[in-house]
């Protein structure tokens, strides 16, 4: 009897736990997502490109597909292979590779087995990438968001990065409008509007991105202000978390955030804050806060290198993906959640960015302690060693702070009005 | 209420092995090894559509590039050996105080604290001390830092008998803390990551960097070899580490000997924080140890703490690790939960054969006689009282005494303390 009342028990246990699974799995599905109108891009064509049955790319990621950050490259290396019609045998992506020797000792093996490129996604791979590129001059490595091609000769070495400060811009004037909504539905005043940033490190990747979604949020909503809260972490789900709580705590109306996990969204959604995302969307978490999210696809990146190393012609140092070129995107609206008119607003931004007309760091719209900047040094060049983080390019040319011109890694790191760093 | 059940002996039980021939072990050990590459097989049919054969293929390919060119080979081959002399550098740390039975789950920090210490040498004197002084004031620090760090836990066991486990555990932790506020103070408005250095470096030999981890850890290992089994340092470890008691009765300072081991523990990491620094990476991170100071405790104890074998369990390790990797990557999958599993999969079988190599197990119907003295299990002492006859009557009496006698025992045991 007592074997068959477990026997009944053990059953009854994993059907719960079969139900409560698929109850998961159904939850939030029902969003309302509002695409934006594609922009007319201006990619180059690669249908005449024949690429040789011994062609053979690789990738190195920081971490695996758990991580938003390096889903986001995994997804677009695919992708780019897919489109230009490579074997399976002829992509290798080797994850979890850290910032240390083991990346030189990947990339090498990578060479050795007869890859033409190879692709690196963190920071910290540069160096080793670097010393990889001496051995093997033959092969293309490819750094994104790295700042070596500064200070090296290289030939067969190139960092890229893109003009995501445009799409935190847009990203931002959806935060704006909705800024503007609930201030117009009288929840608080104009002078009331905060917003709270969860930034990752006071580095000039992390500052030039929220100081662009900040200037965003300011081109329509201008009495907006800003906090930051800093991390010291890409990934840290529980202090992302903590440091959305604070903002919120401290009268933020609106979050947004670059780290790499969820626990700023997740905050917000359990919050009732609006936010708005990076690296990719988080409405089906988090429907019923999230906005918008802007993130750089680097596919067009990928097919750049592949054709560019099949025609044997050379691959630009410092690539910089545009709104145009297809590299800077923004996700789908989440409509329960925008203001009216976000979409039209965006549009016309979006326009006036590819056009020029608009510069998203034109220093007629932001002041440093009340005065508008008419120079500025900025770190550009890495020199190694002491003085690595010299000051040593100028770089506002005719009153626009130029970002992403003297190299692809962002060097924006200028303390603004009307954005507090609390930490 | 059961008055009408027998008493019935259990479907099986187990049995202590006693003369076992020396091949044993070994048919058991391998026949675990196969059926795990077994059922890896089988699971890569099932769940990535591989043929098993492929799978297998696959796995030698991710660990010496076995089917590529003879360069790939070459160079995968050495990585992987290096990978494997790192690992086995980090038993060897754990290895004698392990012995000991000192439960030192910290050489992840030790490692850490000797690689901070020579990166601050490298930091602060860089370009002011000339390279080859600079690599052994390194190497000194090292050793240095990887000792405080071991030796902290130790005088505290020794003093106050505290835990060694969850001291060295935390110990970890204030290590990578360390390390992350060191990098904040060398690269302020970074993002984490401290650039490789172009002092005191290690020299390559034969134009890899490969060679100097992998002649190293060779020479320590042969090094903890004789050291544990023929010196007198060696002896006084295994006694402490079988009795306390007996090694305080035969003259042997306990406190001494836990404190002089763990020295020997922290030169070990300080000579692998020295690799990790200026013969590997050239920089620090709080990332360097990765792991490897918990995998090392698993390689340690599955070689029984013989440096020799530990070669064996280090290179199995390696060559799960990379194998599974190689799978992954033939297959396209970026994410490690399988490769996890797979390697799962067959320390279980591993670590469940040693049980089998101890213990046999003895079905019912083999058994002519019931067996007493070793199979009592608790349903038959309690469950057969009301219709005991004669013969079953002996076995809870028995059981009695024998609780009767380890109670006695215990108060000798307590007496003596």
């Amino acid at each position: 009897m007592k074997k068959i009342i477990t026997i009944i028990m053990a059953l009854a246990l994993v059907a719960v736990f079969a139900v409560s699974m698929v109850a998961c799995g159904n939850d939030g599905s029902k969003v309302n997502e509002v695409e934006i109108p594609a922009l007319e891009l201006e990619q180059p064509d690669y249908s005449d490109l024949t690429i040789p049955s011994s062609f053979k790319i690789g990738m190195i990621c920081l971490h695996d597909e758990s991580s938003t950050y390096d889903l986001n490259f995994i997804n677009a290396f695919k992708a780019a292979c897919k489109e230009l019609g490579l074997s399976k045998s002829q992509y290798t992506i080797k994850v979890n590779v850290p910032e240390g020797a083991q990346c030189e000792t990947v990339a090498r093996e990578l060479a050795a087995d007869s890859c033409k490129v190879i692709f690196a996604d963190s920071f910290g791979h540069g160096p080793y990438m670097l010393k990889a590129a001496k051995d093997y001059p033959d092969v293309q490595f490819c750094h994104a968001t790295g700042t070596g091609t500064t200070t090296t000769d290289q030939a067969n070495f190139h960092n890229a990065f893109a003009s995501i400060y445009e799409g935190r811009y847009l990203a931002g004037i959806a935060a704006g409008m909705k800024l503007n909504e609930m201030i117009e539905a009288g929840k608080f005043t104009a002078a009331q509007a905060k917003i709270g940033y969860v930034g990752a490190f006071k580095y000039a990747e992390v500052v030039s991105g929220f100081t662009s979604f900040y200037l965003g949020v300011k081109s329509v909503c201008p009495s907006v202000t800003m906090e930051v809260q800093f991390t010291d972490s890409w990934f840290d789900p529980t202090a992302e978390k903590n440091a959305a709580e604070t903002l919120i705590a401290r009268g933020c109306k609106l979050i947004s955030q670059h780290a790499d996990s969820m626990g700023a969204p997740s905050a917000c959604e359990a919050a009732g804050v609006p936010n708005v995302s990076y690296n990719g969307s988080t409405i089906e978490d988090c429907s019923n806060t999230f906005i918008i999210s802007s993130r750089i696809d680097w596919t067009p990146y990928v097919k750049y290198i592949i054709a560019q190393s099949v025609k044997g012609q050379a691959i630009d140092d410092n690539y910089v993906g545009t709104l145009k070129d297809g590299s800077v995107v923004l996700t789908a609206l989440n409509g329960d959640v925008m203001a009216a008119g976000t979409v039209e607003a965006i549009v016309a931004a979006r326009a006036k960015l590819v056009a020029g007309t608009l510069e998203v760091f034109d220093t007629a719209n932001f002041t440093v302690d009340g005065d508008h900047i008419t120079e500025y040094t900025a770190d550009v060049i890495d020199n190694g060693e002491a003085d690595f983080w010299a000051a040593d390019t100028q770089v506002i040319e005719g009153g626009i702070f130029k970002e992403s011109k003297f190299r692809s890694a962002p060097y924006f790191d200028v303390k603004i009005d009307g954005i507090t760093w609390l930490n | 209420m059961n008055t009408n059940k027998k008493t019935r002996e259990p479907l099986f039980h187990l049995i202590k092995r006693a003369n076992v021939p020396a091949w044993q072990p070994w048919a058991i050990r391998i026949g675990a090894l196969l059926l795990g590459f077994i059922i890896m097989g089988i699971l890569c049919m099932i769940s990535l559509e591989t043929n098993p054969i492929d799978a297998w293929k696959y796995m030698f390919k991710g660990a010496f590039g076995i089917g590529t060119t003879a360069k790939t080979a070459k160079f995968k081959t050495l990585a992987l050996l290096r990978d494997l002399s790192l690992l086995l550098l980090f038993a060897l740390a754990v290895t004698p105080a392990f012995k000991m039975k000192f439960w030192n789950i910290g050489a992840e920090g030790q490692v850490l604290m000797a690689a901070l210490f020579s990166m601050m040498c490298i930091q602060y004197f860089g370009g002011k001390v000339p390279n080859v002084p600079l690599i052994f004031i390194c190497l000194a620090a090292a050793m240095i830092g990887g000792i405080i760090w071991a030796v902290i836990p130790a005088l505290f066991k020794a003093k106050w008998n505290t835990n060694e486990t969850l001291f060295t555990l935390m110990m970890n932790y204030v290590v990578i803390q360390l390390i992350i506020f060191m990098i904040k103070v060398w690269v302020p408005n970074g993002s984490q990551s401290l650039a490789p250095s172009a002092y005191a470096n290690l020299p390559k030999i034969a134009g890899e960097d490969f060679w100097f981890t992998i002649i190293i850890a060779l020479a320590l290992t042969a090094f903890m070899f004789v050291y544990l089994r023929f010196s007198k340092h060696g002896y006084e470890i295994s006694v402490v580490g079988e009795s306390e008691n007996t090694a305080r009765y035969i003259g042997i300072k306990v406190k001494k000997v836990i404190i002089r081991t763990l020295i020997v523990s922290g030169i070990v990491c300080g000579i692998i924080g020295f690799l990790l620094v200026n013969g590997i990476n050239h920089t620090v991170s709080e990332k360097d140890a990765g792991g490897r100071g918990f995998t090392a405790i698993l390689v340690s104890w599955l070689a029984k703490f013989n440096p020799i074998f530990m070669i064996l369990t280090a290179f199995l390790v390696v060559f799960l690790t990379k194998g599974t990797e190689g799978i992954m990557e033939e297959n396209q999958i970026t994410n490690e939960f399988f490769s996890q599993v797979l390697i799962g999969i067959m320390f279980l079988l591993i670590i469940a054969c040693e049980f089998f190599i101890n213990y046999k197990i003895v079905f019912r119907h083999r058994t002519a006689k019931p067996q007493p003295v070793l199979a009592v299990s608790e349903s038959q002492a309690a469950g057969s009282v009301d219709d005991r006859s004669g013969e079953a009557a002996e076995a809870p009496v028995e059981g009695a005494s024998t609780a009767l006698q380890t109670d006695e025992t215990a108060d000798q045991a307590a007496k003596e303390e």
